[in-house]
């Protein structure tokens, strides 16, 4: 590593080389070691979590970067087992920026706050000559309350199911096209959304949910390897079972990419004891009928995850590494 | 009547699991009749990624071996070229334009997405049209495709080149790494003194995309003279076993002839208007240095003479570097591009080399071998 590359901010390998290497190695403390998605603090009664995001474009079908940033963090919040709270919002502009657009972003953040039930309770703005930002960052960090502990991802244990909350990649299909000037007939849209009201119905419904992380950069590959590596377990996948929209599916045909790859800002994986797949499962499709088992627990490969293909082949789940690229021909 | 088709209508079947096993149990039946080791080659990198994406080399008989070829474009970019394409992207006002993984190709200063980091403005598209936009969108820079790949990519080059000529479009440049199969697959058969050379190569999987430009007509030697059967192959999984399926056939009945498996898009004579396209603006080049390979004859295009102020590699002969560069020591990609070598045969594969830090070039795109099998491939 001598500078960066945008391959140091895909959330596959490379990202966790940076951060392992560089931060990890500084700050190390007993609470940001742990690496869930959010800190837990205050003896574990809150959590804490911070999320800076940069989008291209900034609207895109189904959000945009406003929604995102509010989604990103509550949802780092949510998936620990926490109601998200309090929200720090800052703002860094571009000189030129159109305010009826910023408008639009504010309200997209307003709505998503109202879905978590969160507020904004404090903020930074931030104006910088044309040129030294693209258009507009924004940083969330958000404080949520626990209400479910023990969601970790280093709890797996063999014969625990995996399940996947929809339908995977939309998020990474969509930016790719919009970035691509593809023009989709289709209606696909980003999956961003806010997941707090599907944890809490599945914690209502009293599910011992072991380990929940929602599959943003890197997509599902990259949180199934995390849990197979921190649980030092095997996860075993049915290829043919994990759920891809036809639009996905046709996008990366086109572009030659994994949807098991590609980010998604409003799906979320969930580990629970085998008894409790089923009705795991009634809760998930509740909020979306896409919902699906895609896989187990087991001993076979410790620390990787196996494809199962439907003709008897298998192979391993890579994390992704560098950066996403189409293919050639 | 509106009738409505998907896209996934189009591979479902290709990828059927009923006929995947269908087509392993024929494979198994035919391998025991034949009783000895059989190798085939798929020359094409698109193959390479199939076969191990899907797993079939755990569907083949212990004596069917998969030989993984010379046909991955980035693969076999030589690292002179590579450097060609940094100095050219850290020149003031230019904008590098490239198709996907050749950004991340190590040359002796590093691969262009480290040229990017240094402040390079370096793009990639997926289609070469896009060049045009860009360009009309920079009236200030110098716009330079880096074009690479083998007989399927060369046609949108010389589309590219004459709608720039159409629309007068002042700021577009080309450097030109175009490179084409058959010369490539001679070197595997026979060296320069029309010696045969050593290998492991029965019988070839024909290239997909290469042949729906080239058509089929251009295998006709190797079956003919060197008597390897030849089936041209689709790229989807069924696509694959089914011309394993045809070559062990072949092998049975005593025949080399040259089969097209992938009918829905292969024809004889291939796209005479896209073969047009290219005879028009290209000629072949003296010979192309490839990577592991060394030098081959008639092996590439260059832009005809005519249109050399569109060519970069004259415009900016003065800095280009000429050095050629030697690879690591202990890379075998020279070996696994003439299928005398797999990867986990070379001792850097997996430790030193790695996809997010590739030695070798064969590490880097994913229709490499080494890449897909650090992928795919790590299952016994």
């Amino acid at each position: 590593m001598k500078t960066i590359t945008l391959a140091h901010g895909n959330g596959g390998y490379e990202s966790k080389e940076l951060v392992e290497k560089l931060f990890y190695s500084s700050f190390s403390n007993s609470i940001l070691n742990n690496s869930e998605d959010a800190a837990l603090i205050e003896d574990g009664k809150l959590a804490f979590t911070t999320d800076s995001f940069t989008v291209s474009p900034l609207s895109f079908a189904g959000g945009n970067i406003g929604k995102l940033a509010v989604c990103g963090t509550c949802n780092d919040l949510a998936m620990m087992g926490a109601k998200p709270k309090y929200l720090s919002v800052a703002f860094m502009i571009e000189e030129g920026f159109s305010i009826d657009e910023l408008k639009n972003i504010i309200k997209s953040m307003h709505d998503e706050l109202i879905k978590n039930d969160a507020m904004v309770v404090c903020g930074d703005t931030k104006v910088v000559p044309k040129g030294n930002v693209d258009k507009l960052f924004i940083n969330t960090t958000g404080i949520g309350e626990i209400y479910y502990s023990g969601i970790s991802a280093s709890h797996l244990k063999e014969g625990m199911a995996i399940l996947v909350s929809r339908d995977i990649g939309a998020h990474g299909a969509v930016i790719f096209a919009a970035r691509e000037g593809m023009a989709l007939s289709s209606e696909l849209k980003t999956d961003c959304a806010s997941l707090y009201p599907q944890v809490k119905a599945l914690v209502d419904a009293s599910i011992p949910i072991v380990a929940m992380r929602d599959a943003t950069r890197g997509g599902l590959a990259a949180v199934l390897n995390e849990w197979a590596v921190s649980s030092g377990v095997a996860i075993e996948i049915d290829e043919a079972s994990i759920p891809i929209s036809d639009e996905v599916k046709g996008i990366c045909e086109l572009l030659g990419f994994e949807a098991t790859a590609l980010a998604n800002e409003g799906t979320f994986v969930v580990a629970v004891p085998a008894t409790e797949t089923k009705k795991t499962l009634e809760i998930l499709k509740q909020t979306n009928e896409n919902a699906a088992i895609i896989g187990m627990v087991s001993s076979t490969y410790k620390g990787k995850v196996v494809l199962k293909s439907a003709w008897g082949t298998q192979r391993f789940l890579e994390l992704p590494t560098g950066e996403l690229l189409p293919r050639i021909c | 009547m509106k009738v409505s088709i998907k896209l996934s209508n189009l591979y479902d079947d290709f990828r059927n699991p009923k006929t995947i096993e269908a087509y392993a149990k024929l494979i198994e039946k035919d391998a025991k009749i034949i009783d000895r080791d059989i190798g085939i080659m798929e020359v094409c990198g698109g193959h390479t990624h199939t076969i191990m994406k899907y797993g079939l080399p755990q569907l083949m008989p212990k004596n069917i071996h998969f030989v993984h070829g010379p046909g991955c474009p980035v693969c076999i970019m030589p690292k002179e070229r590579i450097d060609h394409a940094y100095t050219l992207a850290m020149q003031p006002d230019v904008i590098l334009v490239t198709l996907g993984d050749m950004i991340k190709v190590p040359g002796s200063n590093g691969s262009l997405q480290d040229a990017r980091a240094n402040g390079a403005d370096v793009r990639f598209v997926y289609s070469p049209m896009d060049v045009l936009e860009i360009a009309k969108a920079n009236p200030t820079k110098k716009v330079i495709f880096f074009a690479i790949g083998f007989e399927t990519t060369t046609p949108m080059t010389a589309a590219l080149l004459e709608s720039v000529i159409k629309q007068k479009i002042d700021n577009v440049l080309f450097h030109i790494n175009h490179v084409t199969v058959p010369e490539v697959m001679t070197t595997l058969m026979i060296d320069g003194e029309n010696r045969p050379v050593e290998n492991k190569i029965d019988a070839f999987l024909g290239p997909s995309h290469v042949s729906v430009i080239a058509g089929s007509a251009i295998y006709e030697p190797f079956a003919s003279i060197y008597k390897r059967p030849v089936v041209v192959s689709g790229f989807e999984p069924v696509d694959v076993m089914q011309s394993i399926h045809m070559i062990l056939r072949q092998i049975i009945e005593g025949r080399s002839e040259v089969e097209v498996e992938y009918k829905r898009a292969v024809s004889k004579n291939g796209n005479e208007k896209a073969q047009g396209l290219i005879e028009k603006y290209f000629e072949k080049a003296p010979f192309f240095s490839w990577r592991g390979l060394g030098k081959v004859e008639k092996s590439s295009w260059k832009l005809r003479d005519e249109f050399s102020m569109y060519d970069a590699e004259k415009i900016y002969s003065e800095i280009l570097p000429t050095k050629e560069c030697q690879d690591h020591k202990l890379c075998r990609c020279g070996d696994i591009l003439k299928g005398l070598a797999t990867p986990p045969d070379c001792t850097i594969f997996g430790t030193l080399c790695k996809p997010s830090n590739p030695t070798g070039s064969c590490m880097v795109s994913s229709e490499g071998a080494c890449a897909a099998y650090y992928k795919y491939g790590n299952i016994k």
